[in-house]
């Protein structure tokens, strides 16, 4: 097989029960995007499918469980089970988050946050490193959603990707519903993070639905559950993110109460119409 | 038993077993159904977690150390086992307090 | 701040929020914390009502969550693969009092991970039963059949298969009762949890460890007829493989 790049064009996260419809005709839905980790088991349907979507889409592989922002090492298992995926499919692309969700051996199941210090950014780079070398290609890492901040933080977020992507060699994913949902909880503006990020490194984008909390003030939170329609808010700020990159590879995300395909297949096509009023504009 | 005997008394049963394979196949047939979705899957949600335990289908606190005989219609009643051991049946017992663990 | 701290607290409520840790304008985080800690427990919790959806049902959504939520903590995944995630949830419910009800409980969560595990396991093309009936009396005692790395023994107490499927369900006769030993198999992508004949669990257990054919038949005591498992066995796409070669 071979590697292709992610066209810059819509692409749904793929779930198990939309292998049929997808079959069936995904328009326009050009690229899928799989979790790495449901694909390190030694057979049996899940990699029957995968092996049969990939001869008719390109796939970009988003894992969700090495850990790159933790303290301690990259699991060496998970490390090589992740080589052992990229190296026998050859995606269009392979992303992780600036997050940790490993320590002392116990996986969390959850993209816990990082202070943006010095520290933390050697660290990151150490382990994106690991993952470059180990994997014989560029990564990209995606910006977080964040609940809260850590007082020791002396970067802003923008900066430290940049930062991140400069040292290391990778790329970046800009998840623009994770920059909507920070902004409201941590109170900047999302245009002014996408004006500060260096959008010449982004491989792909991701939109997605969150709901809405509050903290202990009443101040909205809003919870990047991945369970809904992308917001209203969130396709205009991929509108302005857009305008500003140019083409991107722009994936839906829908990771719980996961809908019939035909709601996905109308999000995608907003993405679409959103991409489409670039090439208009152009 | 010979070996020959043996030999021959396996061979046989190799035989029946393909005569029944056939219908062990057909009996089978309707029972493939085990889903699609099946078996832990990870993803990338910030989970549909919530600031508040009480909003949320987990307490996340973990402290809740009572079952309770709700949620649930299923009843298994099972006659009496061979052994003597008492009936088994419904969730109704389950309404003990558990210890702290 | 370190990273124990974070992850200490995530998993025990009783502990504060960690300190520095702010809303982003100055003000301590406060609940914004408890998402994390939500996160955590939600995401774990719904990982083993997926992977135990039998287990899950026999106790009711209620009853799951407060099992889990106490499992969880204990026994945090030791792997980011959650496929595999809850090996260590039968034995913790051998030991949850209160259960006495469900008695069984313990064995339909082995049988929903061997489900499971049969699910993921690696592929293997079953032989033709053609192929077995086509040795001669002499190969065919001394060959050994490879079952596939999807088949899973297990031996209960209990009608595991018939009170699974109908706490799943699929069945509305209550189970009657009986002890049980099943094996699961995967002739496709399915997994199926079939109970087996007398003697059939030590028979498919040896043919597994490795004994040719004819041993394994003698070991299972004068008067056992291996036809009725070789049947299930060869129907099922149980054995992967005939070795005939490796004389002694």
């Amino acid at each position: 097989m071979t590697r292709t790049i992610l066209p810059a064009a819509p692409g749904v996260g793929y779930k198990p029960q939309h292998f049929d419809d997808i079959l069936a005709g995904a328009a326009p839905v050009q690229w899928l995007e799989i979790h790495a980790e449901n694909y390190m088991g030694d057979g049996g349907r899940p990699l029957a499918q995968l092996r049969a979507l990939a001869e008719r889409f390109a796939i970009s592989v988003h894992g969700v469980g090495l850990s790159i922002g933790g303290e301690g090492a990259l699991d060496p298992d998970h490390l090589a089970r992740l080589k052992h995926l990229i190296g026998w499919l050859n995606p269009a692309s392979f992303s992780e988050h600036l997050a940790w969700s490993t320590h002392d051996s116990a996986f969390l199941n959850d993209l816990l946050p990082l202070p943006y210090t010095d520290a933390t950014l050697s660290r990151v780079v150490d382990h994106i490193d690991q993952v470059q070398q180990a994997l014989g290609r560029p990564m990209l890492l995606e910006n977080p959603s964040s609940y809260l901040a850590f007082a020791e933080s002396s970067w802003e977020e923008p900066a430290f990707l940049r930062e991140i992507a400069r040292r290391s060699g990778c790329g970046l994913l800009l998840d623009v519903n994770n920059v909507f949902v920070s902004a409201t909880n941590l109170g900047f503006t999302p245009q002014s993070y996408i004006d500060a990020f260096p959008l010449e490194l982004v491989g792909e984008i991701h939109v997605g639905g969150h709901d809405t909390d509050e903290d202990d003030h009443g101040a909205p939170l809003l919870i990047d559950s991945h369970g809904r329609e992308v917001a209203d808010p969130v396709w205009a700020l991929l509108d302005y993110t857009l305008a500003r990159s140019g083409p991107k590879p722009v994936l839906i995300e829908w990771d719980t109460d996961v809908p019939d395909w035909s709601v996905l297949a109308e999000e995608a096509r907003r993405a679409d119409e959103a991409l489409s009023r670039l090439r208009i504009a152009a | 038993m010979s070996n020959k005997v043996k030999s021959a008394a396996l061979m046989g049963a190799v035989a029946a077993a393909l005569t029944m394979t056939a219908h062990v196949a057909q009996a089978q047939e309707k029972e493939k159904c085990f889903g699609v979705a099946l078996a832990g899957q990870n993803d990338c949600a910030a989970g549909p977690g919530t600031t508040c335990a009480g909003t949320s289908k987990v307490d996340y606190q973990g402290n809740a150390w009572t079952l309770v005989d709700a949620g649930t219609c299923m009843e298994v009643e099972l006659p009496a086992m061979m052994d003597g051991t008492e009936r088994m049946g419904s969730l109704e017992a389950l309404d003990r307090d558990l210890p702290q663990s | 701040m370190s990273q124990t701290a974070f992850h200490h607290a995530l998993l025990d409520a009783t502990r504060p929020v960690p300190q520095n840790l702010t809303d982003g304008m100055g003000r301590p985080a406060g609940r914004r914390y408890a998402v994390y800690r939500n996160n955590v427990a939600v995401s774990l919790s719904e990982a083993l009502a997926t992977g135990f959806p039998a287990t899950a049902a026999l106790l009711g959504e209620t009853n799951f969550a407060r099992l889990s939520a106490r499992f969880l903590r204990q026994h945090p995944p030791a792997s980011p693969l959650l496929l595999q995630y809850g090996a260590g949830f039968p034995a913790f419910l051998d030991g949850i009092d209160g259960l006495g009800r469900l008695p069984f409980l313990s064995d339909i969560a082995r049988l929903d991970l061997a489900l499971r595990r049969a699910y993921h396991a690696a592929d293997a093309r079953p032989i033709a039963p053609e192929a077995l009936a086509a040795l001669d009396a002499e190969t065919l005692p001394a060959a050994r059949l490879h079952l596939a790395p999807a088949v899973q023994l297990l031996a209960s107490r209990w009608p595991i298969v018939e009170i699974r499927a109908y706490a799943l369900g699929e069945r509305t006769a209550p189970p009657a009762s009986a002890a049980q030993d099943v094996i699961v198999t995967r002739p496709g992508f399915d997994p199926l949890p079939l109970p087996l004949p007398a003697q059939g669990f030590a028979f498919a257990a040896a043919l597994r460890s490795g004994m040719r054919l004819g041993d394994a038949v003698t070991q299972c005591g004068p008067g056992f007829d291996p036809a009725a498992t070789l049947a299930l066995l060869l129907a099922n796409g149980a054995i992967a493989a005939i070795d005939t070669g490796g004389a002694e």
